[in-house]
């Protein structure tokens, strides 16, 4: 049904996508929307959407009320009360609007505005799956796919043909051959999967700053890869001298004090990859996140092999993510530059700080594979 | 748009709800219902009741949360009507029996309201029509000058909307031209009045030529001033003398039109509500009601007149104050004797018998706007009996908390809020500001500074209008400021607001 409103209303998201699209880097740097993501959409908070007004400031305008209650009483239990004598616009100095947006609509600006390519998935062909899809009607079939309305149509159908229908006493009983089935049709359905495999180091280098940035780059990331892919599994690896798996939550909070091994969570993606991800059915995108400080030069050679051998022949793209912070080094970077510079299924990325994530997104991702 | 047939047991309500109405008095312009289905409602809404609106992008976001609110549950359009004759009004399809009841009292009295308040006496009934014209005004701008940049330039214009004169339909503000002929015959000798042997010592004739002088200068002054007075009606002096290309005058001409035709419903909110509610507990409950649909008519109603903590509810203060109204006049508790008594106990059971209540109300209804009404008839008892308090933000524990409930307060700041429907007034007080062309607005303070970041925005879309720079002077935290807007650029500085 179409109504006049959608116009204005496809004109009103239209203009909500432009904002967006002006102001991704603020928000992809600030990462508020991240504390307001639902199931499949996030509220997005746009100013100056609405339209100004030469407008009393609220806190000196105060107003009316009636009811119980003391003088200096407090009237709002969850923030704020809604002054003013019923007017519109009820929301007191709040010039900003609460956008909701679907994660995949937020997943097309992005990859506009960074210009971000398609990804070929590999190995669609092989993985096919078969989903039934009901999209007909025959004269055969189990009794649980009886369709009741369609049979009793051609019940009446016919007892009127017949003239046995009597419209004073509407009793209609079909027989074997008015019964209706519904009938389907198996469509292939390619399905690709895809699995991200975080890797952080958590040692005592790695502050909030630098965490919070990995939080917000990988909600960025998940979000793009979750629009090219039907079917997306994340794994957390988290590590210092050791690595472990863990859940998102603690992914994020644990902080460890320990000196850094990277090669241990370079084994542990390695194990996953081999136990569960064979690399023909699935799609995969280890990222690893670190402050660029390694325990020795020998662990870095380590890595160096545990990549060249176990990982990178099953991975899509492997990406390196070095986050600035006080205390690292950043010396593996170089190192990773140095050993795989040619490579293309290797991206390293030096985040500098929040304002940097958007062109390390664009770095990762701009590769399309 | 999907419009259900107007079924058979609604019109039987009807008549029956507007044959009782009409024995009550109320007078109203024949109604034409619509039954709608929620989303159909919820369009009509974000439309402003109006069937055809113009393109623009902010009904699609009023759409929007008006959904969204109605998909969470949080609220519901019962009722919808417009003033226009015949009154369009629209109920929601789904809606209990009782409900449409109570809709159809409810807007029975609001079309009563329509047709004979005061204020209501100069609006456009056929602004259905007015309303489409305006639409097919802006497409036709549209295509020949496209879309954004006509919608971007109405933009502007909404910025700007509230900056009229909501009264000046009822006042002349400008006195007549005087012709100048008249003009010369006027005395402006700036002569005292005295007998004749006083003449000479009251108005010595050094004194009358240096009064005659001060008189021409000042007029001479006048004239060269642009506007001679200063202009409430800030979209009248910008249609009128900012270079506009003809579809932007238009354009602005439009929003204009339309500002001045939704006026008198905020100047009349918490009468219109209040008159609506009176009638419809009064027809229903003496009336229409069956006993089985009592329950639900006492929780539709006490829905509609709930109150919340630091929110004034128009439909509740318009309906007690009305019945107050009635009462006292019932009782004849008003005139010089009822004002100089002095005890309460007196004032308590005083009652003279005097039965003109009912028609006291329907004279208030015919003159009174919101600020009249609240002005004559919000009473010391009243307030105390309906508990009102007046509430501000507190910046000692930053959160918004009852700060009084003496009268006078509360009064004030309900009246307050209630001037110019609760807006700054804001007048062009020069149009030729320093001699250059550039507009000077004034920001008439009446104790509450403007919302500083929406007035930079505004003054950016003044100027996009005026095209030179311009100027507001108003006070912020008691010194007065000059804002500038030039090329999109603002500026702020200290200026003397007189």
């Amino acid at each position: 049904m179409s109504q006049k409103i959608d116009l204005d209303h496809g004109r009103f998201r239209q203009i909500i996508r432009g904002k967006i699209k002006q102001n991704l880097r603020k928000y992809i740097s600030q990462g508020e929307m991240i504390a307001k993501k639902g199931k499949d959409t996030v509220a997005i908070p746009l100013p100056s959407v609405d339209i100004p007004h030469f407008k009393h400031g609220d806190k000196q305008q105060g107003g009316v009320g009636q009811g119980e209650g003391d003088v200096g009483d407090s009237l709002g239990q969850d923030g704020q009360p809604q002054p003013g004598a019923g007017k519109a616009g009820d929301r007191p100095g709040d010039h900003l609007l609460d956008v909701e947006i679907s994660l995949q609509e937020l997943a097309e600006i992005m990859g506009e505005e960074l210009e971000l390519p398609r990804i070929q998935p590999k190995g669609t062909e092989k993985i096919v799956a078969w989903k039934d899809k009901y999209s007909g009607i025959r004269t055969t079939g189990p009794e649980s796919l009886r369709h009741f309305r369609r049979t009793y149509r051609q019940a009446m159908r016919r007892q009127i043909a017949m003239g046995t229908y009597d419209a004073k006493n509407p009793i209609i009983v079909p027989i074997r051959e008015d019964k209706r089935y519904r009938s389907w049709r198996s469509e292939p359905l390619p399905q690709s999967n895809a699995v991200i495999i975080y890797m952080m180091d958590v040692s005592g280098s790695m502050g909030d700053e630098q965490k919070e940035i990995v939080r917000i780059e990988s909600f960025w990331i998940d979000t793009w890869l979750r629009s090219q892919y039907h079917g997306i599994t994340s794994r957390y690896i988290i590590h210092d001298a050791m690595a472990k798996e863990v859940d998102r939550d603690t992914f994020f909070k644990t902080r460890e004090s320990g000196g850094t091994m990277i090669s241990s969570a370079y084994k542990l993606c390695a194990k996953l990859i081999a136990d569960e991800y064979p690399s023909d059915l699935w799609n995969i995108y280890p990222f690893h996140f670190s402050d660029g400080d390694n325990w020795s030069v020998d662990d870095t050679h380590t890595c160096v092999e545990l990549l060249k051998k176990d990982v990178l022949p099953f991975v899509n793209l492997f990406s390196y993510g070095q986050v600035e912070s006080p205390y690292g080094s950043g010396q593996f970077i170089k190192d990773l530059t140095e050993h795989f510079d040619e490579d293309e299924r290797v991206v390293t990325s030096e985040i500098k700080g929040k304002d940097a994530i958007m062109d390390s997104i664009k770095e990762f991702l701009g590769k399309g594979r | 748009m999907t419009i259900k047939r107007f079924p058979a047991y609604l019109r039987d309500m009807q008549e029956d709800i507007e044959g009782y109405a009409k024995a009550y008095g109320l007078d109203f312009f024949p109604i034409l219902y619509e039954v709608l289905d929620y989303k159909t409602m919820n369009e009509v809404a974000a439309y402003g009741g109006f069937p055809t609106r113009y393109p623009h992008w902010r009904f699609g976001m009023d759409y929007e949360q008006l959904s969204k609110s109605y998909e969470w549950g949080l609220s519901k359009i019962y009722e919808m009507v417009i003033n226009t004759n015949p009154a369009y009004a629209y109920l929601l399809e789904g809606n209990s029996l009782t409900d449409q009841k109570i809709v159809m009292a409810h807007v029975c009295a609001h079309v009563d309201f329509f047709k004979n308040n005061y204020f209501f006496s100069k609006t456009n009934r056929k602004m259905i029509d007015g309303m489409a014209n305006h639409a097919s005004r802006v497409r036709r701008h549209m295509s020949r000058h496209g879309q954004d940049v006509v919608e971007d330039f109405i933009d502007t214009c909404l910025s700007l909307e509230n900056l009229i004169d909501p009264m000046s339909a009822y006042i002349v503000r400008t006195p007549k031209k005087v012709s100048e002929e008249e003009e010369d015959q006027k005395d402006k000798s700036g002569r005292l009045r005295a007998k004749g042997y006083m003449e000479s010592f009251i108005n010595p004739p050094e004194y009358l030529a240096a009064q005659k002088k001060k008189r021409e200068e000042e007029e001479k002054k006048a004239k060269r001033r642009f506007p001679e007075q200063s202009q409430r009606d800030v979209l009248q002096f910008l249609i009128e003398h900012s270079p506009l290309d003809n579809w932007q005058r238009d354009c602005l001409e439009i929003v204009r039109d339309e500002a001045y035709y939704f006026a008198p419903q905020a100047m009349t909110k918490i009468m219109n509500e209040g008159w609506a509610s009176y009638w419809h507990s009064k027809i229903l409950t003496e009336k229409a009601l069956t006993a089985a649909e009592v329950i639900d008519y006492a929780d539709a109603n006490s829905g509609v007149l709930a109150t919340s903590p630091g929110r004034l509810n128009p439909y509740k203060l318009g309906v007690e104050l009305l019945r107050n109204i009635e009462d006292r006049w019932n009782r004849g508790q008003f005139g010089k004797e009822w004002d100089d008594c002095d005890s309460m106990e007196q004032k308590r059971n005083w009652d003279r018998r005097t039965g003109l209540g009912m028609k006291r109300l329907f004279e208030v209804r015919k003159l009174y706007n919101d600020i009249t009404f609240i002005d004559e008839f919000f009473t010391l008892e009243f307030c105390i009996e309906q508990k009102f308090y007046s509430f501000g933000f507190s910046e000692r524990s930053g959160s918004w908390e009852i700060m009084s409930r003496e009268f006078k307060k509360v009064k004030d700041q309900l009246l307050r809020q209630l001037t110019n429907r609760g807006q700054p007034v804001i007048m062009v007080e020069d149009g030729n500001f320093e001699n250059r062309s550039e507009l000077l607005l004034r920001h008439v303070h009446e104790g509450m500074d403007l919302d500083s970041a929406q007035a930079r925005d505004t003054l950016r879309n003044v100027a996009k209008v005026w095209t030179r720079p311009v100027n507001l002077l108003t006070k912020i935290e008691n010194k007065g400021k000059l804002l500038r807007c030039e090329d999109g650029n603002l500026s702020e500085r200290s200026a003397e607001y007189t």
